[in-house]
Formats: structure tokens, C-alpha cells, sequence
């Protein structure tokens, strides 16, 4: 009996510890997400109650809906440069700011530093560096006599511009390309030199193998989060021009809070949710082979 | 021997010497947005549209620190900024330990499925939650308050909860014990044993959060509405549209919203650095 009782506090206990938790995702998440997948199957503009319409807004994303696949693809268009781009420029440098060079604090520090600025102010501050006429950057092709493109306000241009900027923020994974090169053992590359493996060789058969679980995690992760991609665009550009930078979350941002398209957005949510779960499985399926066992 | 080691040497001096020089060359558009926004924030109009461009406004022109603040209300966005990060960052490290220290210490029926729900909501995009939080605080007359910004904190974030269970996993369980044996509650374990052990993982949690709040634009674009609520980054947003052409204005007030992070950064850099590692670790 005194035992029973015991396990009964601790229960009553352990629930109290994350009753914040239990609540929250309640309130916050499950029932948000029961009331999302209903209102994703009806027409809802919050000041009428929603009325059901059935696969409808589905099927006039898919079929009738020209913006929607215009939004996918400038998304997957921005995903598939920045986060490859990213990643190997973040790796390329970290492998270089690992070595012991004079300054080695202060060049990480330069190298960090872009990726705490807010993303407001960076926006802020680029839209000027894009402008054509006055900005740093056409200012510097102009010295070097290169062409000099319309970036935010040319179709063809926009979204390069963006991708440009979020090169600018890599700061966050080259510290954990560090972090994953500070714990690739020293006698892995000691034993290599023995055998005489020369830079290269140690790049492709020790440092990528090593990393790769850091790779990985920073291309899923990179994906997830570029696919979310909005402020850039609401504030830089709008969407703009002719929609080349309209992304997914802009778009359904637009549909739910400027048009009201309460149940369409909901609708778009769980589209892009689906994508999202179906990449990253895709990913730990086929990237996730390139692995660890390389280097046994 | 001796003269393979020498040639070694010199090998590995022109290695670094390289290596120094692309970090250099390469650490320059890395720097030169921010040596530009600043140097732009001091410059008169007429100094700005000129080509080719001076680096060294001449001259300074302070007062466009000054004239910010009579373009639009930078106090009051100053002021609600700050509201939602203190707030958040309180709710943040109360709740998200309170969970952590529950799943980390407490054998209880259910906590190992709890918490691979707790996990699972990571994956979850926040825009499929979204556009229903929007419906339910607008029935509760919350738009256009903070409250929308603030009170969801209070109820843990996963992320969080997650780090801090892995950190109290380091705390030896004696020290706990011997609390217990002196009377302790497991309330008051949690507070004065586990907490204060705990100051490197909070201290990182803490950074996110205030770098999320101070720059959270999408949140207060969805609430806020009227003037006097408006957040720094709406704000700003809010100039940009209006005052477009403003350069020197504009990038005044981003080098004022910028600053808080960067002394932020300089201050606390260790813990800012562990915290992006230790989110690294979580794959």
C-alpha cells in the first residue's frame, strides 16, 4: 500500500513538471491542427462561419491555381541553390578558419557576424545594396566593367539576389562545420600522411566521410527552412516583379491575411507540410547512405 | 631527414600564408554590408548618391541618429520589442525547464511517448498551426495586444525543453539524492540544485530566444496593427515602405536595432556559440 501510494505521487508529480507542456500542446499545437485539417475542406473568411466545400480548395490549388505552382517553384528554385551553395561555401571556410592562421579569432568573428543581424535590418540594408544605380554591389561591377543586372527589380534577377543574400548569413553552420572538423581525430590524418595521401585524398576519404552526419543534418535542416522562406520577400521585393520571388509562405500569407482566404491558406499548409515530410524522408533515405561507414 | 622536415616547413608556411590570404579577400563581402550600413547611416543625403562611393562620410552626419526618432515612434517600437523578449525570454526559461526537469528526472506512466509528441512538434511547420492561432486570438479579442507574442511562451517550446533535458542529464543524481535526504521537495531540487547547475544551457536558450523575439517579424506582422503596438521590425518595414528613399535614415535605425544583438554577441559570445553547437548536435 505505502508503495502504491509513492508511485501514485511521483505520477501525480511528474505530471505537474510538464502540465506547461501538456497544456501548451493542447491549446497551441493539437488543436490548431485538428481545426487546420477541417478548415483546409472548407470556405472560411472568419466573419462568416465556414462553410464545407469539400476537396475543393484542393483541387483549385492543383488544377486551377497558376500562382500556386508559380510560388513551389520560385521555392524550389531558391532551396536548390541556397542550401547546396550554403553548405559548401560554410564547409569550404570552416575547414579553412580550422587552421592555425594569425587572426584566427577575429576572421571567425567576420565570418559569424552577418548571420546575427535581424533579418529586418538585413533586408533593409540590401534592398539598398541591389539598387542598380546606387547600391555597393553595381557600384563594384561598374569599377570592374561587368554588367550590371537590375537584381530586385528584374525578373530574372530577384531571386538570384536573394540567394545571394542568405550566402551572406552562413555564420551559424560554419561554427558547426567547426565543431564537426574539432572532432574528426588527429591520427586519422597522421595515418593518411604515412601512407602518403596527399590533400585532396584526405578531403574526399577522411574530412567528408567525418562530417557527413553534420552535412546531412545541415542540408535537412537547410531545406526545411529555406522552403519557409517569407520576410526576405515581403519586405525586399513584395513578391515581386511578376511574381518571381511570390514564395510558398508568402503566397499563403497573402491568400489568408490580406484576402481572407482563411481555408485556402489552411489548405496550402498542409500541402506544403506534406512536401516538407516527403523531402526530408526522401533525404534520410538517399543522402543519409553517404556515410560514416566510408571511414572504417 | 633533417631536410625533408625543413621542406615540410616551409610547405606548411606557404600553406597558411595562402589560406590567410583567401580568408582575407573572402572576409570582405562578409564585412563590407556592415562597414557600409554604418558608414551610410552618417552620411548627408547628398554624400550617399555619389559615385564612385566614399567609405568616410565627411561630414559625419550624427544627427541622423537623432532625426530618427522625430520620422516615427522608435521609442515606443523600442519599448514593445523589449516587452515581448523580456517576457518570452521569462516564460521560455521557467516552462521549458519546468518540462526538461520533469522528462529528465521523473519516472512517470506515459513520459517516454509525451515525449516523442514534445519532439515530434519540431518537425511541425509553425504554418500549419497558424492560420487557427490567428482564428482563436482573435476570439478572444487578443489582436492587436501583445498577448498573442507572449503568453504561447509560457507553455514550453520543444526545442528548448530538448536541450535542457540533455543538459540536467549531466547533473549527477547524488547531489539531488542528498537534497532529498535533507527534506527537499522535488520542486525545490529543480529550483536551487538543478537551475543553478544548469546556467550554461539556460544562458544559450536565453540568447535564441532574445535573437528570435528581437527579430520575430512575421508574429507581430500577423497582431499588430495599430501604431503605438508596433514592434522594431515592423517598424522598420513600415519606414522602408514610406520612407524609401531615406537611406541614411534607414540605415541608422537598422545599425539602432542591430546594436542590442551585437553587444548581445560580444558579451555572452562563449554561451553563443555553444547554443548554435549544441542545436547543431540535435541531428
Amino acid at each position: 500500500m505505502k508503495i502504491k501510494k509513492s508511485v501514485l505521487r511521483r505520477n501525480l508529480e511528474g505530471y505537474m513538471f510538464i502540465s506547461p507542456f501538456i497544456v501548451g500542446f493542447l491549446v497551441f499545437t493539437f488543436g490548431p491542427l485538428i481545426a487546420s485539417f477541417y478548415l483546409s475542406f472548407c470556405d472560411y473568411n472568419i466573419l462568416e462561419p465556414p462553410r464545407w466545400v469539400g476537396l475543393g480548395n484542393y483541387k483549385t490549388l492543383l488544377f486551377r491555381d497558376p500562382l500556386f505552382w508559380k510560388s513551389l517553384y520560385n521555392t524550389v528554385y531558391y532551396t536548390i541553390f541556397s542550401v547546396p551553395l550554403g553548405t559548401a561555401l560554410a564547409l569550404m571556410l570552416a575547414m579553412m578558419l580550422n587552421q592555425k592562421i594569425p587572426g584566427q579569432a577575429i576572421l571567425r568573428t567576420v565570418y559569424y557576424l552577418p548571420c546575427i543581424v535581424p533579418i529586418i535590418a538585413s533586408s533593409v540594408l540590401w534592398v539598398q545594396i541591389f539598387n542598380p544605380q546606387w547600391g555597393l554591389l553595381n557600384m563594384f561591377l561598374r569599377k570592374l566593367g561587368l554588367p550590371e543586372p537590375g537584381w530586385l527589380i528584374s525578373e530574372t534577377w530577384a531571386k538570384p539576389a536573394l540567394i545571394i543574400m542568405s550566402l551572406w548569413a552562413i555564420g551559424g553552420a560554419i561554427i558547426i562545420f567547426l565543431a564537426g572538423l574539432q572532432g574528426i581525430p588527429d591520427h586519422l590524418y597522421e595515418s593518411a600522411e604515412i601512407d602518403g595521401a596527399g590533400a585532396i585524398q584526405k578531403f574526399f576519404h577522411i574530412t567528408l566521410p567525418m562530417l557527413s552526419p553534420t552535412i546531412f543534418f545541415l542540408v535537412v535542416m537547410g531545406v526545411i527552412g529555406s522552403f519557409q522562406v517569407f520576410t526576405q520577400a515581403y519586405v525586399m521585393t513584395g513578391g515581386g516583379p511578376l511574381d518571381s520571388t511570390r514564395f510558398y509562405i508568402l503566397y499563403l500569407f497573402n491568400q489568408a491575411f490580406e484576402f481572407f482566404h482563411m481555408g485556402y491558406g489552411c489548405a496550402m499548409a498542409w500541402i506544403l507540410f506534406a512536401i516538407i515530410l516527403a523531402v526530408t524522408y526522401l533525404q534520410f533515405r538517399y543522402l543519409s547512405k553517404f556515410g560514416y561507414y566510408e571511414a572504417e | 631527414m633533417a631536410q625533408y622536415y625543413l621542406k615540410k616547413k616551409w610547405r606548411e608556411r606557404i600553406k597558411i600564408g595562402v589560406i590567410l590570404l583567401i580568408l582575407l579577400i573572402g572576409a570582405i563581402p562578409f564585412l563590407m554590408p556592415l562597414v557600409w550600413l554604418i558608414s551610410t547611416s552618417l552620411k548627408t543625403t547628398d554624400q550617399i548618391f555619389t559615385y564612385p562611393p566614399k567609405w568616410i562620410p565627411k561630414p559625419v552626419a550624427w544627427r541622423n541618429y537623432i532625426e530618427i526618432f522625430s520620422y516615427m515612434p522608435f521609442l515606443s517600437y523600442f519599448k514593445n520589442t523589449m516587452i515581448i523578449t523580456v517576457t518570452t525570454l521569462i516564460g521560455v526559461i521557467l516552462s521549458s525547464s519546468l518540462i526538461a526537469y520533469g522528462f529528465a528526472r521523473i519516472k512517470f506512466f506515459g513520459s517516454k511517448v509525451l515525449f516523442m509528441v514534445l519532439l515530434s512538434t519540431i518537425m511541425l511547420p509553425p504554418q500549419v498551426t497558424m492560420i487557427p492561432l490567428y482564428i482563436l486570438f482573435s476570439k478572444l479579442k487578443w489582436v492587436d495586444t501583445l498577448l498573442p507574442l507572449t503568453v504561447p511562451y509560457f507553455f514550453g517550446n520543444a526545442f528548448f525543453v530538448f536541450l535542457l533535458k540533455q543538459f540536467f542529464h549531466t547533473i549527477p543524481v547524488e547531489l539531488e539524492d542528498a537534497a532529498r535526504i535533507d527534506g527537499c521537495t522535488t520542486l525545490g531540487i529543480y529550483w536551487r540544485i538543478a537551475m543553478p547547475l544548469c546556467k550554461p544551457a539556460l544562458a544559450a536558450v536565453a540568447i535564441f530566444q532574445f535573437q528570435f523575439a528581437w527579430s520575430d517579424f512575421m508574429g507581430p506582422l500577423i497582431y499588430l496593427s495599430s501604431e503605438e503596438k508596433k514592434t522594431l521590425a515592423l517598424g522598420l518595414q513600415n519606414f522602408l515602405t514610406i520612407h524609401g528613399g531615406e537611406w541614411h535614415l534607414l540605415m541608422a535605425a537598422s545599425t539602432l536595432m542591430i546594436l542590442p544583438v551585437i553587444l548581445v554577441f560580444f558579451t555572452a559570445q562563449r554561451y553563443f556559440i555553444r547554443g548554435v553547437i549544441l542545436s547543431g548536435l540535435k541531428g
